[in-house]
């Protein structure tokens, strides 16, 4: 089922073909890449691409935030703490300069080896990680800057400290905090999109996903468990609930993809961050001229919207 | 003041003695085994006489609890979920959502509405775990955003009563996004001067606790209702960690300052009338 997905992927590539070939080279390979997903969403993804998007967006070589940080953004300041208890390094704040202008920025950070992994807990935040986040936004909030947020977690930890420390609330919290921002925001999901651990900073006005990203609302092992009674039989339910980044755009979830480089980003880490900066800044550049409030309501409107239902549906 | 009961001793004996083979009976108490007709829980709100076990309690049993008899009007009944994604495991959604239809009588796992209490009147949105779990999907995440909406129209607060295992798989990624929307729904109330009262009953978890449940302007829970992000059983797993005996038990969030008050089903009446007093205007 194509439609508006196609649609838009249609406008695009008109409007790329129809530029003057400013930036030569890679406007023609970002044309390449449009098509390619063009063909991608009309052919329905299959289950085998499906579970191939799983892989790759757990590669253990594809970039993480700070792998984009310093490739995207200029004179970096990372911020650390939540000033109540803890700095958690599954979630990297910051503040630094998006083609000249001040952004906030927040995104989960895993790790390359053994104790990088684990001091970054494998991108799954604490209550205390998602505190430091609320505090990186409403900092942003006061001085206007627009917050940029980069998801890429299997999931929220879930360990007895932090539900102790209120985990549940805390992800709930933080997405009220952006509900309030009268910033602009941009989310991009990078890596894995995993359930509440996710979307406790991904309420955007625009979100955004990889190519071969992933986003759901359990993991594949997860929900295979459940289901089937046996987390062996994950690739089933990855195909069952479709957390890819054509069925997210067909169902509005998501606003737009962001192409990667041919055979993945963990293969161009550099190509990968100009991609993904192409498509921030886009997105950044449609939301100058709201206001703050205007953004707030449009906001609230787009989640309002997602998974309405028509008001009688009888069996 | 309210009640407090604290289950983690019972529950402490309860765990080792997991039947063998079939599930208890749901009226025997899974804390001191005495076994009840279903009358006898019902007179007694589905509470242990006994030992204060708190029993489950359907939607409409919850609502006649907390209303003025007669006085609620449903609202949003007509909503019903479709199968977004044609979603398949060992059976198709669509079978489950007809036979938990048939089994509930509910169209899904929220039931919404208007009511007063001693006069007063406000908001209800009543989660009831018999329907698959109490799981969150587009259903639910409609009808509760509704309900604030129909609060902030008329002024009044807004009580809801969760039981529910989290977002429902079978939506997908279109359940985690009832999160938000249920969190800006609530953003909306607040920001239009509304309140809203959120009491958690067992179990209050994943992708409820993760969004409008934890953002009440007073958040009170049953005793020993499991209020956790992560179920206890894939904390055990992924951390190996020993977990507490009153792990994510409303008394274990008490104690860490996630709830306003731990209220016993028998004076929950007169705590939710005493807080729509408060906030209401008719003072």
């Amino acid at each position: 089922m194509p439609g508006e997905a196609e649609l838009q992927l249609r406008e695009r590539l008109n409007r790329l073909r129809s530029l003057p070939l400013l930036r030569g080279a890679r406007l023609s390979g970002e044309l390449e890449r449009l098509q390619r997903q063009l063909d991608r969403i009309v052919a329905e993804p299959s289950d085998e691409q499906i579970w191939r998007s799983v892989e790759l967006a757990r590669h253990p070589d594809r970039p993480y935030t700070l792998d984009y940080v310093e490739r995207m953004l200029e004179d970096f300041v990372e911020l650390h703490g939540d000033r109540g208890r803890a700095d958690d390094e599954a979630l990297v704040t910051g503040l630094g300069r998006f083609d000249g202008r001040t952004v906030a920025l927040i995104g989960h950070q895993k790790g390359r080896n053994i104790q990088e992994r684990s001091k970054r807990n494998f991108g799954m935040a604490y209550p205390e990680g998602y505190r430091k986040a609320m505090r990186i936004m409403e900092l942003a909030d006061r001085h206007g800057f627009p917050l940029i947020t980069l998801v890429d977690t299997p999931g929220a930890y879930p360990g007895v400290a932090a539900e102790q420390h209120g985990q549940g609330g805390m992800i709930a919290r933080s997405q009220a905090v952006m509900a309030r921002l009268r910033s602009p925001i941009v989310s991009c999901i990078i890596g894995e999109g995993g359930s509440g651990g996710a979307i406790a900073i991904a309420v955007a006005d625009r979100v955004l996903m990889q190519e071969n990203a992933i986003y759901s609302v359990i993991s594949p092992e997860g929900c295979a468990a459940i289901l089937w009674r046996d987390a062996g039989e994950a690739q089933k339910a990855a195909a069952a609930f479709k957390p890819d980044a054509v069925h997210c755009l067909e169902l509005g979830v998501i606003d737009a993809i962001v192409p990667e480089p041919a055979d993945g980003a963990h293969t161009d880490a550099d190509a990968a961050a100009v991609l993904l900066k192409d498509s921030i800044g886009e997105s950044l550049d449609e939301l100058t001229g709201f206001s703050g409030d205007e953004l707030r309501r449009r906001r609230r409107a787009r989640f309002r919207s997602l998974g309405t239902l028509e008001p009688v549906k009888a069996p | 003041m309210a009640a407090r009961i604290d289950v983690s001793i019972e529950h402490k004996h309860a765990l080792p003695e997991a039947k063998a083979d079939g599930k208890p009976h749901p009226n025997t108490c899974p804390a001191c085994g005495s076994h009840y007709r279903d009358d006898e829980l019902a007179q007694h709100l589905n509470v242990c006489p006994q030992c204060g076990h708190h029993f489950p309690m359907r939607a409409r049993a919850r609502i006649a609890s907390l209303a003025d008899e007669g006085s609620f009007t449903e609202e949003a009944a007509e909503l019903r979920s479709d199968d977004p994604l044609g979603f398949f495991d060992l059976r198709p959604y669509t079978e489950r959502l007809a036979e938990a239809e048939v089994a509930t009588g509910l169209g899904d796992a929220m039931v919404t509405g208007h009511a007063t209490l001693d006069g007063a009147p406000f908001q209800l949105a009543v989660m009831d775990f018999a329907f698959m779990g109490g799981s969150m999907g587009r259903v639910v995440g409609e009808k509760f955003t509704r309900a604030c909406e129909a609060a902030a129209e008329h002024n009044i607060p807004l009580v809801s009563v969760t039981a529910s295992g989290g977002a429902r798989m079978q939506e997908g990624i279109l359940s985690l996004m009832q999160l938000p929307k249920t969190v800006c729904a609530v953003e909306d109330l607040h920001d239009s001067g509304g309140a809203m009262i959120s009491i958690m009953a067992h179990p209050t978890t994943a992708g409820v606790l993760a969004s409008f449940a934890s953002l009440g302007d007073v958040i009170v829970a049953e005793p020993g209702a499991l209020l956790s992000f992560t179920g206890p059983r894939v904390v055990q797993q992924t951390t190996r960690e020993k977990l507490p005996d009153d792990f994510g038990l409303a008394e274990s969030n008490y104690r860490f300052g996630h709830l306003d008050a731990i209220v016993a089903r028998p004076e929950l009446r007169d705590y939710v009338a005493r807080l729509l007093r408060l906030f209401g205007n008719a003072g």
